[in-house]
């Protein structure tokens, strides 16, 4: 039995749970914590944060620690999101919370942070896997931005970031002094020229039935029972216009005495409310599902996924290679040749382990930067080094960090362009591990990329093997190698010099 | 609906609360007049009368009288202005009193001289022997404490303290002419009020204090002639605190007017009857006192003395047997109280059945080393609570514990002070209240780790944590390990400590912010079941009914059909049997040697029906200014014991007294009825159940204790 604490340090909200982990797959909320605090609106708008608010954020966290002392935890995580992101001097403030308090933070990218919020969901059990199976959005509504990802047979197509968060909305429209009764249309008017424009780009044809919500509004009263749904946590696209006609027709007060609210969340509801509204009406979907679950949930399931507490459940990892896939097919990625390279990739970082000594989640990083080693020819085929570079950096994947896809950008960049020091890196975020890492990752690529020169797949039986000084590459194919063999050399030579080793191809022509 | 909902609301179906506290008070007093109860009890049900009445004019009248300062003009729930209901008080009050009186010196006063205690009235009826050994008594005991005032034109009216028996007296200097001049000395609180003389041949005798100070007067101020001595008694306008019950509108208005306040003001002169006038206009003109608030008083003022008289040793035959609370057969001394609790929810029924698991359950948790915290509001505790040495013995444990502690408790500021210091000291983390609102809920929570992870044992009550109190109040206690109960119970702690609220409540509804609209609802489903054809029926038990929502709620049930039967022990505003309003609503109010407690409420719910406990009362103040929680009572056996305890209190022929239409309270006619007295039955209940419990044989084998903690 192991107990936990995921502490959220929210825009909005400082929170805490306490989990515990029994038995088999038994993941048991014991206690949750919130505390409100608008950390949000100072750092989205200074930067920074002020003193009476630090002092504020130091508390509540001190006293998170004594509860977790309380409940004797196991282990914690701590993560900050988007407004400790937003502030400038992140850093200093987190080592002041260990400081003053003696937990440790991390900070969240939003795709790190939306990945959590899949894996709170899926925290719920099979029902997400059961809901993925027929086109689905899940609309995960924010303070600052929302995030709405697009399942297709269970796939992940695509996932977009949007600057439509319900505080920024009330923010925004408490300046245009907006009546209440206004406020749907404006915020319809909003946000439908950015969700028509997702719409026309990403769903098109694409027939979507369900839409999981994740927020910390609207799911409160799905989660209760009220008189407008008969399932906990569901709501028809019938039975969810009704509710949204109960609102329209309530004042925020009225919302608020009758939900047993505050009026301050029953303003942030209904804006949440109209925003479900908007994506429902979109995309036509039939049902809407709100777990209920928070970012909290999600930093739980992470712990007890690497702690082997769970077993099973959904594969999030194929979420992250089908939105790679996704995002190579938008830029006119060739597939069969990201497959090639993916394969080869594999083959080569399964060959080569006691060289590298990576593990599994580099291993997925690789396979990405294979999936999307080609995407900048889609602007320049001239500067496709620099070209994939920008549009990596630029696209979101989801559940990957900001390290990471860095990672990822500079290994395909460094595929096409030389190769350069750690001191020459311009701009970049990476420590020295993770430019070892992201060196490793580019030799292997290279070579990969070297074994398929013409295109053409001649390499599709490779094994590996390695033996004293070489790096023995057989190849079991009748086809023509000379082009790759002639160019191998200059490919291998980046790999010599990373891992000391001389890559060799042997042909082996079977019958 | 909304015409229908303010046809309810109208003003001529509601009655003033303070008109009804004094029928309830009246009730009381009925108890001091039944010639069936003991007389030694009778004596302390009069006593209760006057401690009740003062505390009335203290908090009640006093507030009152702060409306009409600062000019509030606003009608109560019955439609009257403030002067209106002064004026009908007044009137009432006045009666009242007479009654008391009249019960004292034609009934009880000729009783206890046939039982052999002489109370000698008047000191000038004493024998000489008597005479002298009081005077004795006097000189060595009461003479060195007395501080005698007088009055003239270079000393001023002294300050009479609120509440205080002081004897007034005329002097006259004894050289000169002399004008008459006043002289005043307080009856001194510190020493008995009842001093009982020498045995006379088995004849008990006893006089009070005051008659012999006013025979040693002249010891007192020895320079001057007494002209006259008269006792005479003052209720001030004394409480600092601003009534928690009046609308929020007034207390800003008070705020406002807090500097023009007269702090201290004297709103009830009680002096005896016979009194000289030239005294009384003294009294009259330097207390500001109106002829209204003024009470002429044919006995001994301040009857709270008959509670010391009840002390009195011996007698014994002429009180009530001593009810002892029993055991509670789940929870046997020496057993797990966890475990017990593990094996299925428990129902305490107190004073029936005993405190101390309530207690033990602290201790336990206390020492238990699985306990990882202990988290409790406390109301109002006994002196000596063994619940705080409870709690700080866990602190040092190394336990987490948190408590509230309402230091907003009428009364009992100082004292719950000195303990709550003392519980930081022993580590536990003390949160001194909320502001802007009272902790009423009783709650406890133990988080206990265990084998299969962390499991939370809650304490629900209806009463406070206070094992004096126990002994006399009927309250129900659950206890429970329920998961949905533990998670809510956990959310109500987090948000005493001030974190939000949680996203969703299981079990409990907790005032001031869900509990109304949940009583609402609850009412409103069974009035839907009536309209719909269904049966529906309300049984609810409380101590006060004076909320105008709630009451209109109940009279729309009524008038849908709905059967509400209410056991409301003090005031209650609603009228009963007016034509299509509240035909439907019986109201019945139990006075007896216990003092009712428990709040129990039950909804038919279409035949499957809900039963609840609270520690909220329908008021204003339960449901909007103060925290207090509503929880369910789910397993089936105790939803049925909760079921019987409310039909008993219906069944009850005794110490039941019907609301008429009329607005008067009736006891029940037991003409062809049995005679029912439930408090009684409930005694006997309880000792039947402790009873079989030990009586359960122990057989030939010894049982090793295996595990011991």
């Amino acid at each position: 039995m192991k107990t936990f604490a995921a502490v959220d340090i929210g825009s909005y909200e400082l929170s805490m749970k306490i989990f515990e982990f029994s038995g088999k797959n038994k993941m048991r909320e014991i206690d949750h914590i919130r505390h409100r605090i608008d950390l949000g609106t100072e750092t989205y708008f200074t930067g920074k944060l002020s003193y009476e608010k630090a002092d504020e954020l130091y508390r509540v966290l001190r006293e998170f620690a004594k509860i977790m002392e309380t409940y004797k935890v196991d282990a914690y995580q701590a993560y900050g999101t988007s407004a400790v992101r937003e502030m400038e001097n992140s850093g200093i403030v987190l080592d002041r919370i260990t400081q003053r308090t003696g937990i440790r933070a991390d900070v969240l990218s939003n795709s790190e942070q939306r990945f959590l919020d899949y894996k709170s969901i899926a925290s719920k059990g099979e029902e997400f896997d059961r809901l993925l199976e027929k086109g689905t959005v899940i609309l995960d509504i924010g303070g600052g931005s929302i995030q709405i990802s697009q399942f297709d047979k269970g796939s992940l197509t695509t996932t977009q970031n949007l600057h439509l968060g319900a505080l920024w909305v009330r923010e925004r429209l408490g300046r245009i002094n907006a009546k209440p009764s206004q406020l749907e249309e404006l915020l319809g008017e909003m946000s439908d020229a950015q969700l028509s424009m997702l719409k026309k780009f990403y769903f098109k044809d694409k027939e979507i039935k369900h839409v999981i919500l994740v927020d910390d509004y609207l799911s409160g009263l799905l989660n209760t029972k009220n008189e407008h749904t008969d399932r906990i946590g569901y709501a028809t696209a019938e039975q969810y216009q009704k509710l949204m006609e109960f609102m329209r027709k309530s004042s925020t007060g009225e919302i608020a005495v009758k939900l047993g609210i505050s009026e301050e969340n029953a303003s942030l509801l209904f804006i949440a409310a109209v925003l479900l509204n908007r994506v429902m009406v979109m995309t036509g979907a039939e049902l809407v599902w709100a777990p209920g679950v928070t970012l909290c949930d999600g930093i739980a399931y992470e712990y007890a996924q690497k702690q082997n507490l769970l077993v099973g459940g959904h594969d999030f990892e194929k979420d992250i290679v089908d939105s790679a896939m996704s995002i190579s097919k938008r830029f006119m990625g060739s597939r069969k040749r990201a497959e090639t390279l993916e394969n080869l990739t594999m083959v080569l970082f399964d060959g080569t382990k006691k060289l590298h000594g990576l593990g599994k989640r580099e291993q997925l990083l690789l396979r990405i930067a294979a999936i999307l080693h080609d995407c900048g020819k889609y602007i320049s085929m001239a500067s496709l080094g620099e070209c994939s570079y920008q549009i990596i950096m630029a696209t979101e994947i989801i559940g990957l960090s900001h390290v990471e896809r860095e990672i990822i950008a500079n290994v395909v960049k460094f595929n096409h362009e030389e190769f350069i020091n750690y001191e020459e890196l311009s701009n970049s975020s990476l420590d020295m591990q993770a430019y070892l890492t992201m060196a490793k990752l580019t030799a292997i690529l290279r070579l990969a990329n070297g074994l398929d020169r013409s295109h053409k797949q001649k390499f599709k039986n490779i094994k590996v093997q390695l033996r004293e000084n070489e790096l023995i590459l057989t190849v079991d194919t009748r086809e023509d190698i000379t082009l790759e063999k002639g160019l191998f050399t200059n490919r291998a030579q980046f790999f010599e010099e990373v891992f000391n080793v001389r890559p060799v191809i042997r042909q082996k022509k079977s019958l | 609906m909304g015409e229908k909902k303010k046809l309810f609301k109208n003003p001529e179906y509601y009655t003033n609360r303070e008109m009804s506290w004094v029928l309830f008070n009246y009730r009381v007093l009925s108890e001091a007049r039944d010639k069936n109860i003991p007389l030694f009890e009778r004596l302390k049900f009069l006593s209760i009368t006057a401690s009740n009445l003062d505390e009335f004019f203290m908090i009640r009248v006093a507030s009152l009288k702060d409306m009409v300062s600062a000019g509030y003009t606003k009608r109560d729930i019955a439609g009257l202005t403030v002067t209106e209901q002064l004026n009908r008080l007044e009137e009432k009050i006045h009666e009242l009193v007479d009654l008391q009186y009249s019960t004292y010196n034609r009934s009880l006063l000729p009783l206890l001289e046939q039982n052999g205690l002489h109370v000698i009235k008047k000191q000038e009826q004493l024998t000489e022997k008597e005479g002298e050994y009081l005077d004795k008594y006097f000189e060595s005991n009461v003479y060195p404490v007395l501080t005698p005032m007088a009055v003239d034109s270079s000393r001023p009216f002294p300050l009479i303290r609120n509440k205080s028996l002081n004897l007034g007296a005329l002097v006259k200097k004894k050289e000169g002419e002399g004008e008459l001049e006043f002289a005043t000395v307080q009856v001194p609180s510190v020493l008995p009020r009842i001093v009982e003389l020498p045995d006379d041949k088995g004849k008990r005798r006893v006089i009070l204090l005051e008659e012999i100070i006013e025979r040693n007067i002249h010891k007192l101020f020895l320079n001057y002639d007494i002209v006259c001595v008269y006792p005479f008694r003052i209720m001030r306008n004394a409480d600092l605190t601003i009534e928690e019950d009046e609308a929020a509108d007034l207390l800003k208005e008070i705020e406002k007017q807090l500097k023009k306040r007269q702090w201290g003001e004297a709103i009830r002169l009680e002096v005896e009857a016979g009194i000289d006038k030239r005294l009384l206009k003294i009294l009259k003109k330097e207390l500001a006192i109106s002829d209204e608030a003024l009470y002429t008083i044919d006995g001994p003022l301040d009857l709270t003395f008959l509670m010391k008289m009840y002390g009195l040793e011996g007698f014994e035959s002429l009180k009530a047997e001593k009810y002892t609370p029993q055991s509670v057969p789940e929870l046997m001394p020496e057993e797990d109280i966890f475990a017990a609790i593990r094996n299925g929810d428990i129902l305490l029924h107190h004073p029936y059945q005993s405190f101390t698991p309530v207690v033990d359950f602290i201790r336990n948790a206390a020492k238990d080393p699985n306990v990882l915290a202990i988290k409790q509001t406390l109301y109002r505790v006994s002196g000596n609570s063994p619940i705080i040495a409870a709690l700080a013995q866990a602190a040092e444990n190394g336990k987490q514990v948190s408590v509230l502690v309402e230091l907003k408790a009428r009364f009992d500021e100082e004292n719950n002070i000195v303990w709550a210091r003392m519980l930081e000291k022993a580590g536990c983390h003390v949160i001194y209240g909320l502001v802007g609102l009272k902790t009423h809920s009783k709650i406890t929570l133990v988080v206990r780790r265990e084998e299969d992870g962390i499991r939370r044992y809650v304490h629900l009550g209806t009463g406070n944590y206070n094992d004096a109190t126990a002994k006399l109040y009927t309250d129900i206690g659950l206890l429970t390990c329920s998961e949905a109960i533990g998670e809510d119970a956990t959310a109500v702690f987090n948000m005493l400590s001030g974190y939000s609220e949680p996203l969703h409540w299981n079990r409990l509804s907790l005032a001031p912010l869900w509990l109304k609209d949940k009583f609402l609802y609850l009412i409103g489903r069974e009035r839907d079941a009536a309209l719909a054809g269904k049966p529906a029926h309300i049984i609810a038990k409380m101590n006060s009914l004076c909320d105008a929502d709630v009451i209109a709620a109940l009279y729309e049930a009524s008038a849908a059909g709905v059967k509400i039967d209410l056991i409301v022990r003090g005031i209650c505003c609603l009228k009963v049997g007016i034509p299509d309003v509240s035909e439907n609503i019986s109201v019945r109010s139990i006075v007896g040697n216990f003092l009712e407690h428990s709040r129990i409420f039950y909804f038919e719910n279409e035949g499957n029906y809900e039963i609840y406990c609270a520690s909220a009362d329908w008021m204003p103040r339960n449901l909007e200014r103060r925290v207090e929680i509503l929880f369910p009572v789910e397993k089936e056996e105790l939803k049925e014991e909760l079921l019987h305890i409310l039909k008993c209190q219906l069944r009850d022929t005794v110490k039941a007294h019907v609301l008429t239409p009329e607005g008067n309270y009736e006891k029940v006619d037991r003409r062809g009825k049995e005679t029912f007295n439930s408090q009684e039955v409930f005694c006997q209940e309880a000792k039947e159940l402790a009873e079989t419990e030990r009586e359960e044989p122990n057989g030939r084998v010894f049982i090793p204790e295996t595990h011991h903690e």
